[in-house]
């Protein structure tokens, strides 16, 4: 059985996810709205636009990014505090990192500010476009234009520079840490092996990649872009390099805006243009309808923790929790 | 599924030299367009001040693709911020770009084209150019931007015209006719224009390509006033059809500097042959085509077809049905660097059914 619980977010859902049990929804006209046991709470952490949400690695916290300039930190009793400033940037770009790290980014502008307090500078010449850590040490890795550039935030060693043309925005290291892989301007994703730097060209999408979602394991990267979820396998030696990615949910007439996998099962839940949400089990290609369509694109998708709950949220301002009730 | 065309956020770009007066203009556009609520979106902030709730600062990032053309130039950071403010669309109505003094105007206007996104959520309204009357002739010798930046106007405002001389005036004006002959033009002291000559214009729309009015068409001794009165939608083809002399008429100019333009005229089209030599000039020569824009009469087809493009970029779409006793004309104008103008014409008449 699958229910739907909607709530109205009031606007545009930049990312959702659970703080413990707790989902929260981070909305673009700068506000959260957080779903505990005693009701819905609705807390403003910017002063404008927020721009960008991600959790703490701990779970325990959300951090945003606004066009006030602020990176803010709300734990789960719903306080909250500035962690960094930068007036009159627009903060667009956030990454949680190991021992309460969090990698911030704005314009050509990159920083890790440390749990101390301490920011360090990460900067490029040209646009950064993504931002995220190692799943091992102190690593941050920065897309940018003409590729990414790798470098520990705490030792003085060289930067490792990925050179590939072109803008890369999203970036993601492969959870054992072996490939590194960017979403482009370009309707294309690209890789690198970590190794020995070979790259890896990810193609075929009919428009731009701007949702990735390892599988349990980390044995899939799916991807938004397509008209179904395009899933490049991550296993064996030579990860997706000669490899024909699954294709999940496709549908004739809607591109796929947003993809989670489940954190157990080998099942990706999958968004739509046009609202629909549904669950695609790898294995057999079985659909399960979440959500019918509705007003937005889908643009936020999480699950909690235990893989039971599913929250979404729209641009057109729609959200809700989806129940799974033990269907496989 | 694609968002209506009236849903689309408007977007209007200001070019010209550091100087020349783009923040005025834009301060003028804040505080007078009651209403309307306007994101801002600098490239530097100036040294006048920019009183507005929603304005952000964007280093200007030229993405290329990986093929090199430079028609698929784009600017990055507004991608990256039209995408950012539709995050919060409910608080604010329109959108102006203000663009550095030395900014190459055609990634911003392909931007608006080749990027899904913004294509999606936005629509360009007007590529606005401001020109200081005093430095503009010395500007066009020295750079190659502001000769780019009066090519690809679909409004240009020639200010500070109290710090010139009457003949003076008449120079710079027939020079920047010279570069493009179908620019609206406005003169103004200190950008004082009316704004609805500026925002709102629906010049990329392609069932409001107004600016290839008939006259463009006369004589080039014909001296044409656009005061600040003007507006070219005014005519919007109903009248003034006695003035289609049925061939086409050459802006070359004499001078030295490289952007020239042709504006034709032809009678019906057959559209296979046009489409197929439009899409094939524009393949081969579209590095050096900044603009083209034209109103196209297909046999037997009753409806006005329009067309536009930038660089490599060309859309079309019919517009509106012929009314009846207007004369079924073909028109187009080409501007660029470095093109055959005569072999364009001729292939232009080929295209006659």
């Amino acid at each position: 059985m699958v229910s739907v619980a909607p709530l109205d977010p009031g606007g545009y859902v930049v990312a959702t996810t659970f703080l413990g049990e707790q989902p929260v929804f981070a909305v673009g006209d700068g506000l959260v709205v957080m779903l505990t046991d005693a009701g819905e709470r609705r807390i403003t952490l910017h002063e404008g636009g927020l721009l960008a949400a991600c959790r703490s690695l701990e779970g325990d916290a959300l951090i945003t990014g606004g066009d006030d300039g602020t990176v803010r930190r709300m734990s789960a009793d719903g306080s909250h505090e500035t962690l960094a400033e930068l007036p009159r940037k627009w903060i667009d770009l956030l990454a949680a990192g190991p021992q309460g790290s969090v990698a911030l980014g704005a314009g050509r502008i990159a920083q890790v500010r440390l749990a101390s307090g301490e920011i360090r500078d990460f900067s490029q010449d040209r646009a950064v476009g993504g931002l995220a850590f190692a799943p091992k040490g102190l690593r941050l890795a920065v897309a940018r234009y003409d590729g990414a550039t790798l470098q520990f935030v705490n030792a003085a060693a060289q930067a490792q520079e990925l050179a590939w043309k072109g803008a890369h925005k999203g970036v993601v290291f492969s959870p054992d840490g072996k490939y590194l892989v960017t979403c482009m301007q370009e309707n294309a994703l690209h890789g690198w092996r970590l190794a020995d730097g070979q790259d890896m060209r990810m193609t075929g999408y009919p428009g731009k990649v701007k949702s990735v979602s390892w599988s349990a394991k980390g044995r899939y990267l799916a991807t938004s872009g397509a008209n179904a979820a395009i899933l490049w396998p991550f296993f064996g030696k030579t990860g997706p390099m000669g490899q024909q990615p699954l294709q999940l949910g496709a549908r004739s007439d809607q591109l796929v805006t947003h993809v989670a996998c489940h954190p157990e099962e080998e099942v990706v839940a999958i968004g739509y243009q046009d609202g629909m949400v549904l669950a695609v089990r790898f294995s057999d290609n079985r659909e399960v309808l979440l959500r019918r369509p509705g007003e937005g694109e889908i643009s936020a998708l999480a699950w909690d923790q235990a893989g039971f709950r599913l929250a979404f949220g729209t641009s057109a301002g729609e959200a809700g929790i989806i129940s799974l009730d033990g269907s496989g | 599924m694609t968002l209506s065309q009236d849903s689309k956020i408007p977007v209007t770009v200001l070019t010209g030299y550091l100087g020349a007066g783009k923040t005025t203009l834009l301060n003028r556009i804040l505080s007078e367009n009651h209403g309307t609520r306007y994101a801002v979106i600098v490239n530097e902030f100036g040294e006048i001040g920019i009183d507005n709730d929603l304005l952000v600062e964007s280093d200007e990032e030229i993405f290329e693709m990986n093929n090199g053309c430079i028609c698929c130039t784009v600017r990055g950071d507004l991608i990256r911020t039209v995408e950012n403010l539709m995050k919060r669309k409910g608080s604010f109505d329109a959108i102006v770009v203000e663009t550095t003094g030395v900014a190459d105007p055609a990634p911003v206007a392909q931007t608006f084209f080749m990027d899904e996104d913004v294509r999606a959520k936005a629509k360009l309204d007007a590529v606005v150019a401001v020109v200081d009357c005093r430095h503009v002739l010395a500007r066009l010798a020295d750079t190659s931007e502001a000769e780019d930046q009066i090519a690809f106007a679909d409004v240009i405002l020639l200010n500070k015209t109290d710090l010139v001389t009457a003949e003076e005036l008449k120079a710079v004006e027939a020079r920047i006719q010279a570069i493009n002959p179908y620019a609206v033009l406005h003169r103004s002291e200190r950008c004082a224009v009316p704004l609805d000559s500026v925002l709102n214009r629906g010049a990329f729309d392609l069932d409001r390509i107004l600016s290839l009015d008939p006259h463009f068409l006369q004589e080039a001794e014909h001296s044409h006033e656009c005061g600040p009165d003007c507006d070219h939608d005014h005519h919007d083809h109903d009248h003034g059809h006695d003035h289609h002399h049925g061939h086409g008429h050459h802006h070359h100019d004499e001078g030295t500097h490289s952007v020239k333009s042709v504006s034709m005229t032809a009678g019906e089209l057959d559209p296979q042959v046009f489409f197929r030599w439009i899409g094939d000039m524009t393949q081969t020569q579209g590095p050096n085509i900044l603009r083209l824009k034209g109103i196209m009469a297909f046999q037997d087809d009753p409806q006005r077809y329009v067309v536009q493009g930038v660089h490599m970029i060309v859309e079309g779409d019919h517009q509106r049905d012929w009314k009846e006793g207007e004369a079924r004309v073909s028109r187009l104008v080409v501007i660029g660097r470095e093109l055959d103008f005569d072999a364009i014409q001729t292939a232009f008449k080929a295209c006659e059914a």
